[in-house]
């Protein structure tokens, strides 16, 4: 690790004056990744400004409060923990809870800051290894070591010639599937991203991860609210229970009325150089009847455009029965019966 | 092995008489056999306990090593300028100035002779032969300075051709050199056989480069008076790290040379049963700088610097009758080493004598890769030469239409095929038994993916188990204190099994006290000698030492209080003496007792000490010692997902007396855990382009994790065995492991009909596209 030198912010205009004022400055939050990643000297920031102690802009920072049209926002420094918990989102959003119930350990989730989690980088081996000759996201120009070498992990959808590293997040996924903002402020105020925009696709500039400018601070994740009696849901697998990234995840979100399917949200996890969201698939369920058939033409239209590597290829039929299990389980009663295997 | 189980070897084979085994002292067995929780537990859990790298000295100073990014080639350039101005750095060491190490062993390495410890040095010239082979050594004030420098160190490199796959170096391998048995084994005609046999198997199958990865980051506290060296150091061998460490910085061992000193270790897995690089660095700095230097490794360099599981490659052939009776077993089995050191261990070994079967040829070579020097890891040996025959042998039921434990059954060894001769003991149809009783085996229906819930295929699988139980020589000294307290003294270590509660039991037995009256002190090579703690034979050697030297302690005390004309045992004849809670009377009750405070006080002393060496290894001249167990596993395979979850594992043993049973059952559920990790999860993962480990960290390594480990079940068989060693130990801490991998590939063959036979079995393995298939 590098020395540093650390900062506490006051509140966010003290925040932003500090990111102004050192090109070299980072903010501190849990720290579950910056710790980690300055430990490995992949990232070297001269300036921590630890921003944990920011007074709330209202009474309900470091919260969940429900918004005007029955959403929910998330402030950007809650914990993972408290946010799993919280019986808005477990009544509300349980895609969003299990999504981050089934993140991390329990140590990192009580550090872990929503805000965080969306600013958190790829594990490819290339990336966190400063001595891996290769890897164009961390120094440009130089290669991708994974598409020559191990990239069983690696992503099979939006990966470019220049990286093919995957999105680490759980919840991110299941934000970008239910269509969350991400609210952030910068010198010249405050912007509403979408999450689907959020997170850019690798292309020839894969060092550039997110929309957020670089004098920007997160401060909320907003939900809106979803139909009435939508169920959710996160689908992981991974290579062991617990503690592990996703190999392929599904976050969906359904609502059926009157056996069709009226409303739909689909994003998939682990194997995306992005947090994944599936249009085509939300289109081919909308006005369907939930069936096993309907459900794997939907997953074969996600995954159609998957570009798999030798060591990742099972990913592709991975990902595909993933979403398929992540929709049956959420359409239950209603699947049609007769077409189950 | 390391030197000084050679040594070991030599000096028990010629060893024909037995001190200890002959007295064969009756002990009544108080706190033997009771499951005493750890004597040392408190201080562990309450961070009393100090590990090596918790030692603080004064003017201690910190080392961190740069690591060769490069398999194979030199180092051409080294520019320290920047790291050389970084505030605290004290020295840097590379190449061009270190110190000269002693190389005492031959370099020259015999293509025609495998032998152990022509071990490599570092810092000695320019040649690179593996990634992550020390390149450089920074010393600083704090360890957050010497990182920081050390990530600041700029090395070119002149790069050579490597090649870290096994797979293409098989043609280049050589007959091994194995500290025990022979690298080929010969019984009957196996070509023969196999020609004529009714039903034949034949298959290769592949384990794959593992590392220990002890939780505890190994470390080396060097500290020098004048020509005196202490080392506080994570090992697993006080005394082969001392003789070590005087070889190679040209000492002398014990006053005046080395010490070492490792109370505590973070765990091991037999990564510290040799020294390393990095303690011969810290010592070497610590001289040149005149002060003492702590090096603590990376988790990235314990992927590197001490050991880790050689890969194998084996193929083996069974051949038997349509009754399941083996006629012919076949097993040639290859694995890797340095390109420095020559690494053995016993592949292929456990085939000699696992079945009765009267043809049996092993091979066993050894490649050589641009990798790191492979170490012993947790039941090393047996749990990859176990994976391959303990697949084939259930395949071979497949193909017989049996069930697989009643062809374990049809060929159980009644007595050692390899030589001829009885087992000490040897209780493994009972195991079998008991583990088809405990598992329900009988619920089995044969057929691969006919047992189904939902959307989970179930299968159930078993394997046999089986490991050596070794006893080396080992010495102890024991004292009793005029206040009735009795301190037991070994080199020994305790990576964790729990050696001083189990000694403390022995030798309070031994004594006639109670434990709590019993204090073992250990991890001091300046204490009597002790083999390594590996192998599953510290407890059974250093034991036996314990036992014979209390009671050599109880029986000059009894002498004592027979001849005193004072003592209401006057005149007794010592045998007919017995102590307990530490009172002295006649078995049969014909006078009152005494107590060893009172017999100590009379006779004026202090204390009463004793020393006793046991050579037990002799046995083996005539009763083949070995523990065996029979393991189950039950898997759930996801029919879409292809997820592989384990959750049931059941475990029954043959493993001699246990002194602890609570310490007995935690070692085997552990090894049970760590077999399903070796199934499941482990590979240390090369990439083969830049010849580096790709996961070496706790976030890529993957290991079980609590909800990954279900109902796991351990049971002993109880055996009374007089042959083994005078206390009756075999050693649990590698059985646990031996079967278990072979028993879950088993039953994934039995839950999906795909038969894995490469480890690790990931998800992609069962063949995710089946379904479409």
């Amino acid at each position: 690790m590098r020395p540093f030198s650390y900062a506490r912010a006051g509140d966010v205009a003290e925040a932003l004056a500090g990111l102004g004022a050192a090109p070299d400055a980072a903010l501190l939050a849990g720290g579950t990744t910056l710790i980690d990643l300055m430990k490995l000297t992949v990232m070297t920031p001269g300036t921590l400004i630890d921003i944990t102690a920011l007074p709330a802009g209202d009474a309900t920072l470091d919260a969940i409060a429900a918004t005007a049209d029955g959403g929910a926002r998330i402030w950007a420094l809650a914990r993972m923990s408290d946010v799993a918990e919280h019986p808005s989102i477990v009544a509300g959003y349980p895609v969003v809870s299990e999504a981050l119930l089934m993140g991390a350990s329990a140590q990192l989730r009580n550090m872990a800051t929503i805000g965080g989690n969306l600013m958190q980088r790829t594990r490819c081996t290339y990336f966190r290894d400063v001595t891996m000759p290769e890897c164009n996201k961390r120094d440009p120009g130089s290669g991708c070591g994974a598409r020559q070498g191990i990239h069983r992990l690696s992503a099979v959808l939006g990966t470019s010639e220049s990286c093919i590293a995957t999105h680490p997040s759980d919840v991110a996924v299941a934000f970008v599937a239910l269509d969350a903002t991400i609210q952030v402020v910068g010198e010249a105020g405050e912007r509403s991203i979408a999450a689907r925009d959020f997170f850019l696709l690798p292309g020839d500039t894969p060092w550039q991860e997110t929309a957020l400018g670089e004098n920007e601070l997160i401060t909320a994740v907003t939900l809106p609210p979803l139909p009435p009696g939508t169920r959710s849901h996160y689908l992981k697998v991974r290579d062991r229970e617990s503690y592990e990234f996703a190999l392929a995840s599904a976050a969906v979100a359904i609502q059926i009325g009157d056996g069709v399917i009226g409303h739909a949200n689909i994003a998939l996890g682990g194997v995306g150089t992005r947090p994944w969201r599936a249009p085509e698939a939300e289109a081919l369920l909308i006005g369907h009847q939930p069936s096993t058939a309907l459900f794997a033409a939907a997953a074969e239209a996600v995954l159609a455009g998957a570009v798999p590597l030798p060591q990742n290829a099972f990913k592709v039929t991975l990902a595909r029965r993933t979403l398929e299990r992540a929709l049956a389980t959420v359409a239950g009663d209603h699947l049609a019966t007769g077409e189950t295997r | 092995m390391t030197e000084i189980v050679k040594r070991a070897w030599q000096s028990v084979s010629t060893t024909l008489t037995d001190r200890t085994l002959a007295r064969s002292p009756e002990v009544r067995p108080v706190a033997i056999g009771t499951p005493l929780s750890r004597v040392d537990g408190l201080a562990k859990v309450t961070g009393a306990a100090r590990y090596p790298s918790d030692v603080l000295l004064p003017h201690l100073s910190y080392a961190a090593i740069v690591e060769s990014r490069i398999a194979r080639g030199r180092i051409a350039t080294i520019d320290a300028e920047e790291a050389a101005a970084l505030p605290g750095v004290l020295a840097i060491f590379t190449h061009e100035n270190a110190p000269r190490l002693h190389k005492n062993l031959s370099p020259q390495v015999d293509a025609a002779r495998w032998s152990m410890g022509s071990d490599f040095r570092p810092l000695q010239d320019d040649r690179i032969s593996f990634a992550g082979q020390p390149a450089a050594l920074i010393v600083a004030e704090t360890f957050e300075q010497a990182a920081d420098a050390a990530s600041r160190l700029h090395v070119t490199y002149e790069e050579e051709p490597a090649e870290t796959d096994l797979t293409r170096a098989l043609d280049d391998a050589l007959p091994a050199k194995p500290w025990i048995g022979k690298a080929a084994y010969n019984r009957g005609d196996v070509a023969a056989a196999l020609a004529s046999a009714a039903v034949m198997v034949e298959q290769e199958y592949g384990t794959p480069p593992q590392t220990n990865n002890p939780l505890g980051l190994f470390a080396t506290v060097a500290s020098w008076e004048g020509n005196q060296l202490t080392l506080y150091d994570a090992n697993q061998a006080t005394q082969n790290v001392a003789s070590s460490a005087a070889k190679v910085l040209g000492l002398t061992l014990g006053r005046g040379g080395v010490d070492v000193i490792t109370p505590f270790v973070g765990g091991a897995f037999g990564a510290g049963l040799r020294a390393w690089p990095h303690t011969w660095l810290a010592a070497m700095a610590a001289r040149e700088l005149g002060r003492p230097v702590k090096l603590t490794l990376t988790r990235s360099q314990m992927f590197t610097a001490i050991g880790r599981r050689a890969q194998t490659v084996q193929r083996v052939a069974l051949g038997a009758e349509r009754d399941g009776c083996l006629v012919a077993i076949s097993h040639h089995g290859t694995h890797d080493t340095s390109r420095d050191e020559d690494f053995v261990e016993a592949l292929t070994q456990s085939t000699r004598m696992l079945y009765a079967c009267p043809n049996v040829e092993t091979r066993y070579r050894v490649a050589r890769l641009d990798r790191s020097t492979p170490t012993y890891m947790r039941c090393p040996g047996e749990s990859e030469t176990l994976f391959a025959l303990e697949s084939a042998m259930d395949e071979l039921a497949v193909a017989l239409d049996m069930d697989p434990v009643a062809l374990r059954l049809r060929n159980c060894a009644e007595q050692d095929p390899a030589h001829e001769r009885p087992w000490s003991s040897k209780s493994l149809r009972a195991c079998y038994e008991r583990g088809m009783e405990l598992f329900d085996w009988s619920r089995r229906s044969p057929q691969p993916g006919s047992m189904r819930e939902g959307n989970l295929l179930i299968g159930l699988g078993m394997a046999t188990a089986t490991y050596p139980a070794y006893t080396f020589p080992a010495s102890a000294y024991a004292c009793l204190d005029a206040d009735g307290n009795a301190l037991v003294r070994s080199a020994a270590t305790d990576i964790g099994p729990g050696t001083a509660t189990a000694m403390s039991q022995i030798a309070a037995d031994a004594l006639g006290l109670p434990v709590a009256r019993v204090r073992f002190e250990l991890g001091d090579s300046r204490f009597p000698r002790s083999p390594q703690q590996g192998g599953s034979m510290l407890l059974a050697s250093v034991g036996s030492a314990v036992h014979a030297a209390c009671i050599d302690l109880k029986e000059k005390i009894i002498g004592m209080a027979c001849d005193s004309p004072d003592s209401p045992l006057v005149g007794a004849a010592a045998e007919t003496i017995e102590v307990r809670e530490g009172e002295l009377a006649p078995r049969d009750g014909s006078s009152r007792g005494e107590r060893y405070e009172a017999i100590l006080a009379r006779a004026g002393v202090e204390r009463v000490e004793a020393n006793a060496t046991s050579q037990s290894f002799t046995r083996r001249l005539t009763r083949s010692c070995e523990t065996f167990g029979a393991q189950f596993a039950e898997v759930h395979i996801d029919v879409d997902l292809r997820t592989i979850r384990v959750p049931r594992l059941v475990g029954v043993f043959g493993a001699g007396r246990i002194i602890n049973s609570k310490l007995a059952h935690s070692q085997l559920m552990g090894g049970m855990i760590w077999g399903m990790s070796q199934a499941l999860l482990e590979e240390t993962t090369y990439d083969q382009r830049l010849n580096r480990i790709v996961n070496a960290s706790f976030g890529d390594y993957l290991v079980p994790v609590n909800a990954d480990v279900q109902r796991i079940e351990v049971e002993m068989i109880p055996e009374d065995d007089p042959y083994v060693n005078p206390i009756g130990v075999k050693g649990v801490g590698e059985i646990g492991m031996a079967g278990v991998a072979p028993a879950i590939a088993n039953a994934v063959y039995h839950a999906t009909g795909i038969r894995v036979r490469e480890l690790p079995i990931t998800i992609e393995k069962t063949s995710v596209v089946s379904r479409e298939s």
